[in-house]
């Protein structure tokens, strides 16, 4: 059994040790120590994968194992983690431990809430740890049905039509999916002449041209759904307003990025030679969503739903950035990844706690929160900062690379998406200034907030370590960005070899 | 004649015997002595359950009237567990003061038509084939109508009756046409005389036009709802996927061996009917209130998933066919066992009556809902798996926008089937249905399809088993 698999065997474990267990009390240790492990395991992969790169072992995927599941279909459990891979497990693994952290009062059916959590996680880890197209789509959905009852049961507002719509829309995005999976699979051929799953295999060989020309796009479109690509960005506004503060942290925050990670390691990586046809259609598109995200969230007055369009407008930018093709620009893509999973997931857990406190999101019924709770404000303005791209957080650090790559293309299509995706930094700080200055500054107008408290405790381990990480990643990105350079190049070779 | 050469029908005798033997206990044991009826009748079944799995002497009878094939014995052995889950949800339908005295009957007119579906696979024949289809659909009949002073079951037995001897009609006069044409009934010597006539080929569209009937597909459902809802429930489940089940397998085998010839016009017709059928089986299950009508269309478009299996015309094809009938009946069970354990224990059906049933019947809930992810096909449950297997045979074979289609129909599914777990969980409810103790039999039928559920998907080992008796064209 290879290490990688305690990603899944984790999860798993907590689900049954959840079983027995009656009061939050109970739940409790299980969740930390459960995430705690989970986000040990990922430091020491990080750890491990540097290691064994330093020793010069340059195969594409590191830590592989593979176990035949069916075998009439050639269907594979097979592990392996490139430098993207790793990345996307710490990310997934700070965000759940500080999920949990952030929903640590959840009073009404904690075991349940905790359990589908979980699941989701389980979900979410399994995805990026394996390397076969089956298993890789049974995780990714594995990770979309449990939000139908976490925002459902647990959710606020329209909370029921909330869950419906994310459901049923992803669920649509992996069906268009699906058909593209079986496009590559029966497409495809292994080393013994048999049709196969295999990510690593199916790239040895060039698929046909209108074999890709057919499926690129169903699986493009298939994952671009997660992405929030426009026009099927609908469900992210919504559902995450709906959702409660851990689950709208972990699907902003990673699930979200299953979209990106799918449309760069599936779609463009096995059919290059149709990305680079219809890559225009997929720019205008995500170029369209990270402007017209940034301009939704102007006109918002939900800080949810600001939050949301911003991750509309953030995630399309990864999309954009992967759709460049070049090193740079995706480095960047997988840099914004990381960096806007870990902002948004910051955004949603203090949203999460002011809400908690003022019972309201509407900005035009907040003020002076500065006054009353100072931790949770500053810790917002950092946030904020984060987001419209102050140099030394994680924000600058991706939008810069990203930019930078999309700018080498010399012709002036290229050029001129990439001038109208950087006129979306000004309109971010349009809004992130809007609100922090609405919300945080001013005279408390409404005397009942003064009886408020601040953070507590658990509140704070949650933010500050989300803060720590996005600083982190800020001032000193080079060790992951190489990291991530280095796995990226066997596609870019690909792609220039066209 | 060698008596062992009769081992070939060991099933079919085995069945027989405990027809019998139940027969007599029903008749001449006294009330109190009938007490252990039920448990006597499910560990007779569970016997010959059992006993089905062992090794069994493959090969012809009569002349090739009857031909038992290794996959033809293992469909009855999926039948069979499929049957016992069901005597085992029926016990609590069967305690009622209206239904104890019939018990007998139950148990031996159901496993009759058991008894006809055995004929069925195995025939060799088209007239053991008809003989065993109609030894089959006449006792659900008289199922059907067992609640014979409600009227909707009443009413449901004569419809069921009524399109039962039409579609038989439409059958056999196919089969004639058929007969005068290559001038033979028996499967074998069938196909090298079938000729591409017009004749033979009205005489082919009418033989499976009676099939459709019977499997329900669009446009020959229009029985199915008023019967399923009209039916005691253990009945309606029996009918959705054991009866289903054996018709589906048949139309296999005859589509890949005997009308082999005409495979360019039967992937046409399905086509057509399969996306006609998914369709239109969703749409109608999105606006259902009783649950047994719901599951009655959302049992319609599972036929026409099941057919895509059959487009994929090879040994993939039928292994997926045969797999997602697997699955599809422990699914099916597990969620009709929940409805028939809340009717028995408060009498209600509807959607909304489940409103608010996690508070008070968390573990029935949680059953529900697994049943319906896998019918919806949600991982890591058994129904994900068998609908990928049924798209990836389809996809073999090249049919892409069919199987986009069909994806595009599952989300149009998986809402009404996430419908009634927003009641259970999401919905609140003043007076949910009370707190009950469900009876032992039909916890053991929930555990065994809830075991079915996770087993299935996660474990290789059934779909290969399938595989390697399946054949293709």
């Amino acid at each position: 059994m290879n290490f990688l698999s305690l990603f899944v065997l984790i999860p798993l474990l907590m689900l049954i040790a959840l079983v027995p267990c009656k009061t939050l009390k109970q739940i409790r240790p299980v969740a930390t120590i459960g995430s705690l492990a989970l986000l040990i395991t990922s430091v020491v992969l990080v750890v491990l994968y540097l290691a064994e790169r330093q020793a010069g072992n340059t195969a594409e995927m590191l830590f592989t194992a593979d176990l035949l599941w069916y075998a009439p279909l050639n269907i594979h459990y097979a592990v392996g983690v490139d430098g993207v891979s790793v990345a996307m497990l710490l990310l997934s693994s700070i965000i759940v431990i500080t999920g949990v952290f952030a929903s640590w009062k959840m009073e009404k059916l904690a075991k349940e809430f905790f359990m589908w959590l979980i699941l989701l996680a389980m979900g979410v880890f399994g995805f990026f740890i394996t390397i076969d197209l089956f298993t890789m789509f049974m995780f990714y959905e594995i990770a979309l049905i449990p939000m139908y009852l976490l925002i459902g049961v647990w959710g606020t507002g329209r909370k029921e039509y909330s869950a419906m719509k994310l459901t049923l829309m992803l669920m649509g995005g992996s069906a268009f999916l699906m058909v593209g999976l079986l496009g590559i699979y029966y497409n495809s051929v292994d080393a013994g002449g048999m049709y196969t799953f295999n990510i690593i295999e199916i790239s040895k060989h060039v698929i046909p041209i209108e074999a890709q020309r057919l499926f690129f796009p169903l699986t493009f479109v298939g994952f671009g759904v997660l992405g929030a690509m426009f026009p099927f960005h609908t469900w992210s506004p919504d559902g995450h307003a709906s959702a409660p503060t851990a689950v709208s942290m972990l699907h902003a925050g990673v699930l979200m990025k299953l979209g990106g990670y799918g449309c760069y390691r599936i779609a463009i990586y096995l059919m290059p030679e149709a990305a680079q046809e219809q890559a225009w259609i997929f720019l205008i598109l995500t170029g369209i969503s990270v402007v017209y995200g940034a301009f939704g969230a102007v006109v918002q007055k939900d800080l949810k739903y600001i939050n949301a369009y911003s991750s509309v407008s953030h995630c399309g930018l990864v999309l954009f950035a992967i759709l460049m093709m070049n090193q740079t620009a995706m480095t960047g893509a997988i840099l914004q990844m990381l960096s806007h999973g870990l902002m948004t997931a910051l955004f949603f857990a203090l949203i999460g706690m002011i809400y908690g406190r003022t019972h309201t999101r509407n900005i035009d019924e907040l003020n002076g929160l500065m006054k009353i709770m100072p931790f949770l404000s500053v810790c917002y303005v950092i946030a904020g900062l984060a987001s419209l791209g102050l140099p030394g957080l994680s924000g600058f650090i991706a939008e810069m690379t990203i930019f930078v790559g999309s700018f080498q293309h010399p012709d002036t299509f290229h050029r001129v998406f990439t001038i109208i995706a950087c006129s979306s930094i000004v309109i971010t700080a349009v809004y992130i200034l809007r609100v922090v200055g609405k919300i945080l500054y001013g005279e408390v107008e409404n005397k009942e907030f003064l009886e408020l408290d601040d953070a507590k405790w658990h509140e704070k381990i949650a933010v500050v370590g989300l803060i720590v990480s996005i600083a982190a990643l800020g001032s000193y990105p080079l060790w992951i960005s190489d990291m991530i350079s280095d796995s990226l190049s066997p596609i870019v070779a690909k792609l220039i070899n066209l | 004649m060698d008596l062992t050469a009769l081992l070939v029908m060991r099933q079919e005798f085995s069945l027989l015997a405990i027809i019998v033997i139940l027969l007599i206990y029903d008749l001449f044991a006294s009330e109190k002595g009938k007490s252990y009826f039920h448990f006597t009748g499910c560990l007779l079944f569970l016997a010959h359950t059992v006993m089905g799995f062992f090794p069994i002497p493959y090969g012809e009878l009569f002349g090739g009237m009857y031909n038992n094939i290794p996959i033809a014995n293992l469909v009855k052995s999926i039948l069979n567990v499929g049957i016992f889950i069901v005597l085992l949800q029926s016990y609590g339908k069967l305690k009622k003061e209206d239904s104890l005295f019939k018990r007998g009957e139950y148990f031996v007119l159901m496993l009759s038509t058991l008894f006809g579906m055995y004929l069925m696979i195995s025939s060799g024949n088209f007239l053991t084939f008809y003989l065993g289809l109609e030894i089959a659909s006449l006792p659900m009949a008289t199922l059907i109508a067992f609640d014979k002073y409600k009227n909707n079951s009443a009413e449901a037995g004569a419809k069921y009756v009524l399109s039962a001897a039409l579609s038989s009609g439409i059958l056999l006069f196919g089969l004639s046409f058929l007969y005068a044409g290559s001038g033979t009934m028996y499967f074998t010597d069938f196909t090298p005389s079938l000729v591409h006539t017009p004749f033979c080929l009205i005489g082919f569209v009418f033989f499976v036009t009676g099939m459709f009937f019977k499997i329900s597909m669009v446009p020959f459902h229009l029985w199915t709802a008023d019967v399923y809802e009209g039916a005691p429930t253990g009945i309606t489940a029996y009918m959705s996927v054991i009866s289903k089940g054996s018709a589906v397998f048949v139309l296999t085998v005859l589509l890949y061996k005997v009308f082999a010839p005409f495979v360019t016009q039967w992937q046409n017709i399905l086509w057509w009917v399969i996306v006609v059928t998914i369709t239109v089986g969703n749409l109608f299950a999105l606006r259902q209130d009783n649950l047994k009508r719901f599951l009655a269309f959302s049992s319609i478009s599972q036929a026409g998933y099941i057919m895509l299996g059959i487009m994929g015309s090879g040994q993939q094809g039928m292994t997926a066919t045969i797999y997602f009938i697997l699955v599809y009946i422990f699914s099916n069970l597990a969620a009709f066992g929940v409805i028939a354990a809340v009717e028995n224990a408060s009498g209600k059906v509807k959607i909304s009556d489940y409103n608010g049933l996690y508070s008070t019947n968390p573990k029935l809930s949680l059953l529900m809902m697994f049943a319906l992810f896998s019918l919806g096909g949600i991982p890591p449950l058994a129904g994900f798996f068998s609908k990928f297997f049924i798209f990836t045979a389809a996809a073999s074979q090249g049919y892409y926008g069919l199987v986009l289609i069909a994806l595009i129909n599952t989300i149009i599914s998986l809402y009404y089937y996430l419908l009634p777990v927003k009641a259970m969980f999401i919905n609140k409810n003043d007076q949910p249905i009370e707190e009950f103790q469900s009876d032992n039999y039909s916890r053991l039928a929930s555990v065994i399809c809830l075991v079915g559920l996770v087993i299935l998907g996660l474990a290789s080992y059934f779909y290969e088993y399938i595989g390697s008796l399946s054949f293709g064209m």
